[in-house]
């Protein structure tokens, strides 16, 4: 008897079709480009409106046509994504313990959509405020 | 009841007369209350006596008889085949070497958790005489869930990442250091750290948490190896802030 140990390759490309849950785990990477793309969206925005009223407005033109009001659709679908997913494992990353008790995690991930909501009202009021 | 009819198709390999790993199908009579190792018993006994697998307990304590059962890293005592299909593939964990059959070569695997320093490192060394080392239960629960690994690897056949790069430390050994730097008696992190917070360790992870949803008892190394991330990314600004401190 010999020892001839077999060493079975994995495909560099294509493995996240092997299970669900790597294609679930690459969704979420690829979510991260959309919301980048959407943060590059915003950046370019503020320079537009740093430049001049008609360069915002044609900025605005533009962000009303079909293909834009597309790209946005699916960047909230990427974005939503992308944020529930993160949320749902932080109790993983930053369990809380008091004593010998551990929060359980609903409240860890409640706490973490409560913050979101009252930032998105607080942003929202200040938009209101603004215009 | 009549015994249940299963097809098990085995990934076998015997490096005396194959060149590769081919499949053997074996029809078994399975009874209801059967796990997969007792399928694999049977076909020992029965019919194939040259199958190799490795098991032990049969109670998935030992963490000996993990395999690859339809696709998912499973402890083959703790499938019970009625919720398996009539054909089951079966074959060895996967990104590990195969030695023969479905036992996979376990050394680098070993190596690694060893290079972590999975035991206690106390401040000061207590004689047998002295006792033993006090604990309070809130300071045993910070790092219990991480005790009950039973290093089946099944953590390590999930992993794409340790799939991709094998220098990868991995979940086991990673999660087993973290056990210990959360251990009120310990105080090994900073001879841990070299592996642990190095690109091959924590950083490596990608967080795919593939490694904790195949866990057999829910030790959750992915939890375990963000929470490292945390701690070092704690350390680094520490370090900036406070130059030369005494982590």
């Amino acid at each position: 008897m010999s020892r001839r140990p077999y060493f079975r390759t994995v495909s560099r490309y294509g493995w996240w079709f092997a299970h669900p849950r790597y294609l679930r785990y690459m969704a979420r990477e690829l979510s991260s480009a959309f919301v980048g793309a959407y943060g590059g969206l915003v950046m370019f925005a503020l320079w537009r409106l740093w430049q001049g009223e008609a360069e915002w407005n044609a900025l605005v033109g533009f962000l009303q046509s079909p293909p834009s009001i597309g790209f946005h659709l699916v960047a909230l679908a990427f974005a939503l994504y992308h944020t529930i997913t993160w949320f749902n494992v932080t109790p993983k990353a930053m369990p809380v313990q008091i004593g010998d008790r551990q929060f359980p995690g609903g409240i860890i991930v409640g706490t973490h959509y409560f913050v979101w909501a009252v930032v998105s009202l607080a942003l929202f009021i200040l938009a209101g405020a603004g215009t | 009841m009549t015994p249940r009819r299963i097809e098990f198709e085995i990934l076998r390999y015997d490096p005396d007369k194959m060149q590769k790993p081919e499949f053997q199908t074996y029809l078994v009579p399975c009874e209801e209350d059967w796990v997969v190792l007792d399928a694999l018993n049977y076909i020992k006994d029965e019919l194939d006596r040259t199958l190799s697998y490795r098991w032990s307990c049969h109670m998935a304590v030992c963490g000996s008889c993990s395999m690859m059962i339809n696709g998912e890293p499973t402890l083959s005592c703790k499938s019970f085949v009625r919720d398996l299909p009539n054909q089951v593939c079966i074959e060895p964990l996967n990104n590990f070497p195969i030695e023969r059959d479905l036992v996979v070569v376990l050394d680098d695997f070993l190596g690694k958790l060893n290079s972590v320093k999975p035991y206690l490192i106390p401040r000061e060394k207590k004689s047998l005489e002295e006792g033993v080392y006090l604990q309070s239960p809130a300071q045993l629960k910070k790092f219990k869930q991480f005790t009950l690994c039973i290093n089946c690897t099944l953590c390590y056949a999930a992993c794409p990442q340790y799939a991709h790069d094998e220098n990868f430390v991995g979940p086991a050994a990673l999660a087993l250091a973290h056990r210990y730097n959360l251990d009120s008696r310990d105080v090994g992190r900073t001879a841990r750290q070299d592996v642990v917070a190095s690109n091959l360790g924590i950083w490596e992870c990608s967080f795919v948490g593939a490694c904790s949803e195949v866990c057999p008892h829910g030790v959750d190394p992915a939890g375990a190896i963000q929470q490292a991330k945390i701690a070092s990314t704690g350390d680094y600004f520490m370090d900036l802030i406070l130059p030369g401190r005494k982590s």
